[in-house]
């Protein structure tokens, strides 16, 4: 079975953001970037699975700029076999990820995709379930738990109120939540391995796919700073403040 | 011009932060319909036929809905979107599985976590984790999008009823299948929605010590909402988790026992009217947005609290 885990660039989760002084986005320049942290879960669920005999071949792809191959070496360091790099603007909105994803399952034909719920800048939580919907498959988001067996994916989900169990007919796409699982370590021989695995450069345009800018980005401010507030000695103290003058119980 | 708003429940019981997601609908300034997608739930579409602002319901009452799954409700959605503008849907975990759906295969965009509408076509949304906040244009013709629910007042109930209209989905093959459910029994306020929250963090070490943090809740009528690592820990279900991944809330006071305040906690809490802190770190950076500062043992001053209360 073959598994396509598509993964993103972000800026790493530990970097202060700040935003541009004239409020056009967010400051990255020398940002230290990183495979999402979700992605990393998406990739290590995927090696698990082969480790365990169900997948195949693990293949990840990324739609951005070439300097991401930083990130797919990362994850064929973990132990992905082959990675495409789909060449595009980073800038790129969800939906049109999703219709250059489509066109990656068409040409690739894996019968899971494997990615995480959202990447860590954009926080839009939507190119799983839109790339489900344009292949036609069955989604199951937000998983902390997964097994496939006889041509079904059975997947507990994360949601409101506890946790929900679904059995999606393969293929189908699997977002991945936290809790899925811990993502390995890379050695050494595992980064110098890495680099002899195929990389394989696409030009987004040679999928004929029109995409076309659904939203502006009028502007980027920072939020509305919250000052710190008193030191209080004990606890009578504090239930003085939030009876009186917070007014709060 | 015309909002379809699906709405929150269980089949049983509207959920409250409905009401919020109608008022962020009243600001667009179209008619407000709101969808009902569900089995056996007419009770759920009379609550909302109830809502002020709400001048339709419509009912999509099948066994294909019982579980709200993605696909035969994107479907129903997508089926019903030529009457409408704006398709909203409340920022869950069942909006966020659900809409993105819909709006590939309406081939719009969809506008993420919305916090404040500007025009019917702009709004504010946060990014990296609410470090930065966005102001976004959309180009489509229809707008897709989900609302942060505490970013929004409650609208209030109204005597008169809005009609209540049957619809109907298009026969579906089904691609997943509804196995099981474990929901999270609880007397205590919902989180999302509650006005107060009293949250632990790593420090409380188990799930036994977990137990005071539920105390001080019960004493101020309070949810209970916890850090990653709390979760992570194994100490609370995921579903108590604060912050960019997991519950945004706003409310009234919020209470850190033990949290140090790492910037993806701090998002879903700091729009909190009232903040305390209590942790034996005087550096965390917890300490830097709370109005109200206690730096000592959590052991030693919450059930002094609890005592206290």
């Amino acid at each position: 079975m073959k598994v396509l885990v598509p993964v993103k660039r972000v800026v790493d989760h530990n970097v202060k953001i700040n935003v541009k002084n004239d409020g056009s986005q967010v400051d990255l320049s020398n940002a230290k970037m990183a495979l999402n942290p979700f992605c990393e879960i998406a990739v290590e669920e995927a090696i698990r699975l082969k480790e365990r005999g169900i997948a195949s071949e693990i293949v990840v792809v990324t739609i951005g700029e070439e300097i991401a191959q930083e990130q797919l070496r990362s994850a064929l360091a973990m132990g992905a076999d082959r990675a495409l790099l789909i060449a595009a603007p980073s800038s790129l909105e969800p939906l049109n990820l999703a219709k250059l994803l489509t066109k990656v399952v068409e040409r690739e034909q894996p019968s899971l995709i494997l990615m995480g719920k959202q990447s860590i800048d954009g926080d839009n939580n939507q190119t799983g379930q839109m790339l489900a919907a344009l292949c036609g498959y069955s989604q199951g988001t937000f998983a902390a738990e997964l097994q496939i067996e006889n041509g079904q994916a059975t997947v507990t989900r994360e949601i409101d109120g506890g946790l929900q169990t679904l059995s999606l007919t393969l293929p189908a796409v699997i977002t991945t939540d936290l809790r899925l699982n811990q993502p390995r370590y890379t050695s050494l021989p595992n980064l110098m391995k890495a680099k002899k695995k195929p990389l394989s450069i696409i030009p987004a345009e040679e999928f004929a796919v029109e995409l076309r800018p659904h939203t502006t980005l009028l502007k980027v401010e920072s939020p509305p700073v919250r000052e710190a507030g008193i030191r209080l000695n004990n606890v009578d103290e504090l239930l003085n403040k939030l009876k009186n003058e917070a007014k709060v119980i | 011009m015309a909002t379809l708003l699906l709405v929150e429940h269980d089949n049983h019981q509207l959920n409250a932060v409905t009401y919020n997601a109608v008022s962020a609908a009243c600001e667009l300034g179209n008619e407000v319909t709101l969808l009902v997608a569900g089995e056996n739930c007419h009770g759920v579409a009379q609550q909302a036929s109830h809502i002020a602002g709400v001048t339709n319901v419509l009912l999509a009452d099948a066994s294909a809905f019982k579980h709200q799954l993605a696909e035969p409700v994107a479907a129903l959605i997508h089926a019903l979107r030529q009457d409408y503008s704006h398709l909203l849907a409340v920022a869950s975990t069942n909006g966020k599985n659900i809409l993105p759906r819909v709006a590939a295969l309406a081939d719009v965009a969809q506008i993420s976590d919305v916090i404040a509408i500007l025009g019917p076509k702009s709004f504010k949304r946060p990014i990296y984790a609410g470090s930065a906040i966005a102001t976004i244009e959309s180009l489509d013709p229809l707008v897709i999008m989900t609302l942060r629910a505490s970013s929004f007042p409650a609208a209030s109930v109204s005597q008169s009823a809005a009609p209540i209209t049957a619809v109907y989905g298009e026969d579906y093959q089904p691609i997943s299948r509804f196995v099981d459910e474990q929901r999270v029994q609880s007397d205590r306020p919902q989180l999302a929605t509650a006005r107060v929250v009293v949250s632990g963090g790593r420090a409380l070490g188990s799930r036994e010590n977990f137990a005071l943090i539920e105390q001080l809740a019960d004493k101020l009528h309070g949810a209970v909402g916890a850090s990653r690592a709390a979760v992570d820990a194994g100490m609370v279900a995921n579903d108590l988790q604060v912050g960019q991944t997991g519950k945004i809330v706003a409310p009234e006071l919020y209470i850190a026992v033990g949290i140090s305040g790492a910037i993806q906690h701090l998002s879903g809490m700091s729009n909190a009217k009232v903040i305390v802190a209590i942790n034996s770190d005087e550096e965390a950076p917890i300490f830097k947005i709370a109005d109200y500062s206690l730096v000592g043992d959590l052991f030693e001053i919450v059930p002094q609290l609890v005592a206290k209360l």
